[in-house]
Parts: C-alpha cells; sequence; structure tokens
C-alpha cells in the first residue's frame, strides 16, 4: 500500500492529533488496528517515523499485548469468552461447535474472509455465560448448534 | 423542569443490553407516544441494577415494582395496565415459584442482605447525567474537603475508616497515601487502575458504566490527599462503554468546573485523562499498569522502590483501584465511623461482588464484610440452580483459591480467606456445582497464568509451565504418584521468588485445590479416573442396552462412525475410535446413553498391549 493512501493519511492526523500527549504509542496503535484492521510491518515502520521512535519499541508493544495483531483479520471478529464463569458454563464447547462450524480453528480467519474465531479472556458479562461477541454484539447463553447457526447466518448476509 | 407521574429505570447494564434493554425502550416509547403519555412519563437509562441473571430488568417508581426477565410483548401490557390504570403486573415481577410474590426492591430476596455503598446508586440514576449525580449528593463531599478540610484531614478520616485497597491486595489506603502525601517531589499523580483482568469479574465494569461521576469524585479526593492535581484512568479496553462513560463525566464535570482551575474556589486544581489497556492480564499489577500508560511493554518492577515515590514518569503516585475511589465520597459525606460500623475487626466496611456460576442469582451485589460464604451464596445468590450440589467456590480469580463445603461459615475478609488458601482478589466468586473437575479447573487457572505471564521473571515464566505440564500429564492419565508433591513444591517455590504478584499469586489454584481436593488428584492419577467425567481421556460413553430403542439416531450422527447395531441387537459404542463428543448423548431420544468415569478395559486392553510391545 503507498504510503500516501487515504488510510495513511487518516493515520497521520491520528497521529498529529495525539502527539501532544505524553507517550501516547499505544492510544495511537490502537487507532491505528482500527483504520487498517490489523497492524502490519509498514504501518508499524510508518508510526515510529512519525514518533521518531525505533521500530523495535513499537514491535515489541504490538507483540506484548493481545489487543494488537499483525495478522488480517475477517469482516467479523468472534471472540469466544473463556472467562472462568464461561469455561465453567461450556465455553470449550462453544468453541468446539465453532470450529466445526466455520471450518477454521482458534486464531484463524475463514477462507472467505468473513469471521476471524478468537478468545479473549473476559468479557465481564459472566451473568450470560457462556458468551461470545462479534462487533459491540454481545450473544449470551448459547447452548445449541442451531442457535450459533442462526447468530452467524445473520452475519453472513450480513443484516447487522 | 419537568414534572412527570412515573419515572422508569431500564437497566442498561452489560448484562441487560445483551438480553435486550434497548428494544424495549424503543417500543415503550412508541406505546407512550400512542397513548399520549410521554409527558407523564420519565424513562432513565441505569446501570447495572445487580440482579443480571433476570435481565432485562425493569423498575418502575414511585412503587418500586421491578419486573423481571421482560420481553417487547410484555412492554404493552406493563403499560395498559400498569401505566394507564395503575394495576402493576403482577406476572412479571420476581419469583414466580415463591409463596408469596415480591413487590417491591426492599422485598426481594437478593436485596436484603446487601449494604450498598460502592452501588449506592449504580441502578438508581442515569450514569450520563451529571445533574442526577449531584441532585443526589454528588459532589458534595469533594467541595466539603476543597472548602473545610486539608489534605491531612483527608487522610485522617480515611485512615479512620478502615478502608483497604479494593483491587485484591487490601493494602490501606490512606497508607499508601501518606507515603505519596510525605514525598516532597511534584508534580504527583493519582491513577484509577481499571484493567479488570480477573476472568469472572465485572464490579468494575458496572461502577464505572453505572456511576462514572462517584469514580471521578473519588479520583479527586484521593488525588487532593496526595497532593496530585492531575489524574489517569487506565481501563481495559475490553470495556468500551465504561471508557465512553468516563470520559463523558470528565467532559461534563468539566463544563461544570468541577474539573479544571481552581475547583469550588480553593487553590485546587485538577486534570485527568483516560488511556486504555491492551488485553495484558499483567498490567493489573500496579508498576506494569505505570508501564504501560507511559507507552511501553506492560512489565513489572521490582518493588521497592513503591509507586508512592518513584511511579509515573518516576514521580510520586497512587495506583487505586475503581471500587477503592467509589467508596471515597460516601466515607466522606456519613463519616469514617459510619463506615466502620460494617465488617469485622480488620476489614471494615463492604465489598462489590460479581456472583457467578452455577447459583440462580448471578449478578452483582454489594454486602458488609464478615457475611458468610454461605449468606452470601444461599440467601444473595438465591442458592445453586435447579437440582445441582455445592461443591466449591473460587474467589479471587486466577490469583486465588477454591474454598469447599466446610468453609461456607467462614465470614468473609481479607485475613480470613487467606489462612484458608485463598483472597479476596479483586471480588469475583464463582460458585461450582458437583460437575466441575477440580484438577481441570486449576489447569484452567494455570493456563491462564502461564499465557498472561510477562516472561520478565524466570520462576513465574518457566516455573508455571512445568507445573502446567505435570497438570496437563494428570489429566490426560499419565500423572504419577510423585506428580502431586512436585507441584507442591514448584508452586511454594514460584510463590517465594517472583517479581511480581502475578507469579506470587498463580499457584494459589492448583495449591489450594490440593489442599482440599486431593482426593481427586489421586483418583486422577493412581485410578485414571475423572470423577467428575470432565477429563476426556479419562472417563467414556456408553449405551444402555435396556434403555435403547434401536433409532440408530446416535449412529448416524456419530462423527468418527464409531457406534454400530441394530434395531433388535441394540447399539454399541466401539471405545477405542470414539472421540467423546457427546454428540450421541445430546441426541438420544430416550436418553440411553450416559457417562462413567475411568478408561474403559477396551482402551485399557489396547493401551498395556502397546506398552507391553515397547
Amino acid at each position: 500500500m503507498q504510503k500516501d493512501s487515504v488510510l495513511y493519511q487518516e493515520l497521520r492526523e491520528v497521529i498529529n492529533e495525539k502527539k501532544s500527549l505524553r507517550n501516547p504509542l499505544i492510544e495511537i496503535l490502537h487507532k491505528a488496528q482500527d483504520i487498517f484492521g490489523y497492524l502490519p510491518p509498514e504501518v508499524q515502520e510508518f508510526v515510529a517515523e512519525e514518533l521518531n521512535m525505533p521500530v523495535n519499541k513499537v514491535y515489541g508493544v504490538v507483540t506484548f499485548y493481545n489487543a494488537f495483531t499483525m495478522k488480517p483479520r475477517g469482516k467479523y471478529v468472534i471472540n469466544v469468552c473463556t472467562g472462568t464463569a464461561c469455561y465453567v458454563k461450556g465455553a470449550p464447547r462453544i468453541i468446539q461447535m465453532l470450529t466445526e462450524i466455520l471450518g477454521v480453528e482458534l486464531g484463524e480467519t475463514t477462507e472467505d474472509k468473513k469471521f476471524t474465531l478468537t478468545a479473549v479472556r473476559c468479557v465481564g458479562a459472566c451473568s450470560l455465560a457462556p458468551v461470545f461477541v462479534i462487533g459491540d454484539d454481545t450473544y449470551g447463553r448459547i447452548e445449541t448448534r442451531a442457535q450459533l447457526q442462526g447468530i452467524l447466518d445473520k452475519y453472513l448476509k450480513d443484516e447487522v | 423542569m419537568k414534572l412527570t407521574r412515573i419515572d422508569v429505570l431500564i437497566c442498561f447494564g452489560s448484562g441487560c443490553i445483551s438480553a435486550g434493554a434497548p428494544k424495549l425502550k424503543e417500543r415503550m416509547i412508541e406505546l407512550l407516544d400512542e397513548h399520549n403519555m410521554l409527558g407523564e412519563v420519565n424513562i432513565i437509562e441505569t446501570g447495572c441494577m445487580g440482579p443480571c441473571d433476570a435481565g432485562p430488568v425493569i423498575m418502575v417508581y414511585p412503587e418500586g415494582v421491578f419486573y423481571k426477565k421482560v420481553t417487547v410483548e410484555d412492554i404493552d401490557e406493563i403499560v395498559t395496565e400498569h401505566f394507564l390504570k395503575g394495576r402493576p403486573v403482577q406476572r412479571l415481577m420476581e419469583d414466580a415459584d415463591a409463596e408469596r410474590k415480591a413487590q417491591t426492591k426492599k422485598e426481594i430476596p437478593f436485596y436484603q442482605k446487601q449494604v450498598k455503598v460502592a452501588l449506592e446508586n449504580c441502578g438508581y440514576l442515569d450514569p450520563e447525567s451529571i445533574e442526577e449525580y449531584v441532585a443526589l449528593g454528588g459532589y458534595e463531599a469533594l467541595g466539603t474537603l476543597l472548602t473545610e478540610k486539608t489534605p491531612e484531614d483527608t487522610i485522617d478520616i480515611i485512615e479512620k475508616s478502615g478502608l483497604r485497597g479494593r483491587g485484591g491486595g487490601g493494602f490501606p489506603a490512606a497508607t499508601k497515601w501518606r507515603f505519596a502525601r510525605k514525598n516532597s517531589r511534584f508534580p504527583k499523580y493519582i491513577i484509577c487502575n481499571a484493567d479488570e483482568g480477573d476472568p469472572g469479574a465485572f464490579m468494575d465494569r458496572s461502577l464505572l458504566e453505572g456511576d462514572p461521576h462517584r469514580i471521578l469524585e473519588g479520583m479527586m479526593i484521593a488525588g487532593y490527599a496526595i497532593g496530585a492535581e492531575m489524574g489517569f484512568f487506565y481501563i481495559r479496553a475490553e470495556y468500551p462503554l465504561a471508557i465512553k462513560r468516563i470520559k463523558l463525566a470528565i467532559e461534563q464535570a468539566k463544563e461544570w468546573g468541577l474539573v479544571g482551575k481552581n475547583i469550588f474556589g480553593s487553590d485546587y486544581s485538577f486534570d485527568v485523562e483516560v488511556r486504555s489497556g491492551a488485553g495484558a492480564f499483567v498490567c493489573g499489577e500496579e508498576t506494569s499498569l505505570i508501564a504501560s500508560i507511559e507507552g511501553e511493554r506492560g512489565e513489572p518492577r521490582p518493588k521497592p522502590p513503591f509507586p508512592s515515590d518513584f511511579g509515573l514518569w518516576r514521580m510520586p503516585s497512587v495506583v487505586n483501584n475503581v471500587e477503592t475511589f467509589a467508596n471515597l465520597p460516601t466515607i466522606i459525606r456519613k463519616g469514617a465511623d459510619w463506615f466502620a460500623s460494617f465488617g469485622t475487626e480488620t476489614s471494615k466496611g463492604t465489598k462489590v461482588f460479581a456472583l457467578t456460576g452455577d447459583v440462580k442469582n448471578t449478578g452483582l451485589v454489594e454486602v458488609p464484610m464478615g457475611i458468610t460464604l454461605k449468606d452470601m451464596i444461599f440467601d444473595v445468590g438465591g442458592g445453586m440452580t435447579a437440582g445441582k450440589k455445592f461443591k466449591a467456590v473460587q474467589l479471587g480469580g486466577p490469583s486465588g483459591g477454591c474454598l469447599t463445603e466446610e468453609h461456607l461459615d467462614v465470614e468473609i475478609d481479607y485475613e480470613s480467606l487467606k489462612e484458608r488458601g485463598s483472597m479476596m482478589g479483586s471480588g469475583g466468586v464463582i460458585v461450582m456445582d458437583d460437575s466441575n473437575c477440580m484438577v481441570n479447573i486449576a489447569k484452567f487457572f494455570l493456563d491462564f497464568t502461564v499465557d498472561e505471564s510477562c516472561g520478565k521473571c524466570v520462576p513465574c515464566r518457566v516455573g508455571l509451565k512445568q507445573m502446567q505440564q505435570i497438570l496437563t500429564k494428570i489429566t490426560e492419565g499419565n500423572g504419577t504418584e510423585a506428580d502431586i508433591d512436585k507441584l507442591e513444591e514448584l508452586g511454594h517455590m514460584i510463590k517465594k521468588l517472583s517479581l511480581c504478584g502475578l507469579g506470587q499469586t498463580a499457584p494459589n489454584p492448583v495449591l489450594s485445590t490440593i489442599r482440599y481436593f486431593r482426593n481427586e488428584y489421586e483418583a486422577h492419577i493412581r485410578d485414571k479416573s475423572c470423577p467428575s467425567r470432565v477429563c476426556q481421556n479419562l472417563y467414556y460413553f456408553e449405551i444402555d442396552k435396556d434403555k435403547c430403542i434401536g433409532c440408530s439416531l446416535c449412529a448416524r450422527k456419530c462423527p468418527t462412525k464409531c457406534i454400530s447395531g441394530s434395531r433388535e441387537e441394540k447399539y454399541t459404542i466401539h471405545q477405542i475410535d470414539c472421540v467423546k463428543c457427546g454428540t450421541c448423548m445430546e441426541v438420544c431420544p430416550v436418553k440411553a446413553i450416559s457417562t462413567f468415569p475411568g478408561i474403559h478395559s477396551d482402551v485399557s486392553a489396547v493401551k498395556d498391549k502397546v506398552a507391553n510391545d515397547d
């Protein structure tokens, strides 16, 4: 991608806006991931250059935190909660069913780039356990494959 | 001001939002408009009311009627019957199975043993309105302090109240402040730790979402006490609504002159910034959190020096948990003695817990310190979910430990839990029934801490990995007698030698389960059997031929085609090929398939043969 493309323009604006904060790297990386969907080496180099810091520092931060990814993601990211309450109430089974339905393992993206399946620690919706999150929507108390299929279908048809 | 006849509080906590609260609101507005009643009814979106299990919940004032599990269709009835004709809809009120239906919030058993201090307003006011917070006494505490009391007075009041840090460690809040106050270097920083990483905990989230101004006020009280004019909220990126609400609260407070220069006409000025976490559990540790705000990898630093001397950007800083801040305004308003009247000798006041797992009333509760586990689980929590037997309760997340039935009469405070190998932690309480395997639970927590270990110190990085490997071996049926001792030895060593709180507490779940459920470990090792039928290698499925009707559904659905038979001969599972997916058990129309602990003789025979051939 050209560094003068619209996305880089947008990132540059974000950086200029946040530059006045002290140590804004993590805040900027969050925004960069929102813009690009992931953080490939080029984006990290760009951020490092703009902030006038070594790339290895940016890389160190990107690889440390779970929220940042260097792999492209699908249109919808399915975050299955594997917190204790969800685990006790059947999160492993949800993951098993999702891997079967989508045909991908945890951390992978489907071939049509529609879904990425990941696990998160705890989304703090324990009373609805087991829970998974797609975008801003939380789905709780899922028990059967049919329920799961029904939810995924909505996204497949982009009815959300 | 607009006068209304009815106030409708719709819970917009995360639980109720996902259960459909926004649609209820939409429908209600639509109907009120139809009936020309929009001017008479005031609809308020509140933070979490607590009983998440019953969501979505709606509270109607002036009566205080409490509706649970409300659907869009129910809204029609509520509007026409209750709002128009004044007859509350009994059907939707608490406890369908109870003899007498509870009517109002006060009569509901879930609330009866609770005492709300930090959660005082949560679920009662509109979190996006500073007016409502002020109307309920908000910012009064801050005003009193800034105009009538010195920072030293403030620390004295908090010391007298006995408030201890609610993030887990339980360090007296006033002592921490005093250290920072004494340091003469400026600027100082006050930091709110809202990196609530414990799986099974959502207290901080609910507080930030439900009553953001209270946390901001609490932070400013602490800031005034230590002499900090700059504050930081460090909030997990997984909590977007909390971030949004706290940002809004800050904006409103700035407009009202409550954040900024010369607050309440005093010499005190305060500014605040929000930083978001990026998904690292270790950042809940104060030195890691500080590193993360500084834009670095969130790795801990050795203590001492403590953050109160060398904190954010090496300046004196205090990191307090969300709930600690939430208590401050009420303590100042109602007095230290009032707060100290709740609780035990060493642990004063109340504690917010996130009650989850196999208990009837899951949700957010606040109880006085010193309540017994029994009262919390069986009275507030309403007991176990139908037909299940209590087995264990896990407190304190991955750093905590499991307690058993014999501990149900233990009074909850920092010391009593620690003595028994558990801990208060941030307040996650996970109740488990007898379908849970404790070895597997211990492994679950260890998997978590291994994954989240930042890797800086060896005991935590390598030691936990070793423990994990031993546990995996045990759950796969390859454990040996020496393994339990090895786990204990490693556990104690890691606790002693790790750099930060993560490693120092990570072995707790394993150590506490060995202490109280040793027999389960032994069953896995000696009998190669998982008594709760959770560990896949150590239990098997079998079809009861007397019950089997020979419908062949299981055989057709089996993914490995390991079930065969006929209508006459009934069906059999070939154990060697079975992957224990449970599909057969799920589809069987007559429930003829059950699980049994241990390794099936067919499988062990093959295993023995392989071992002999080698």
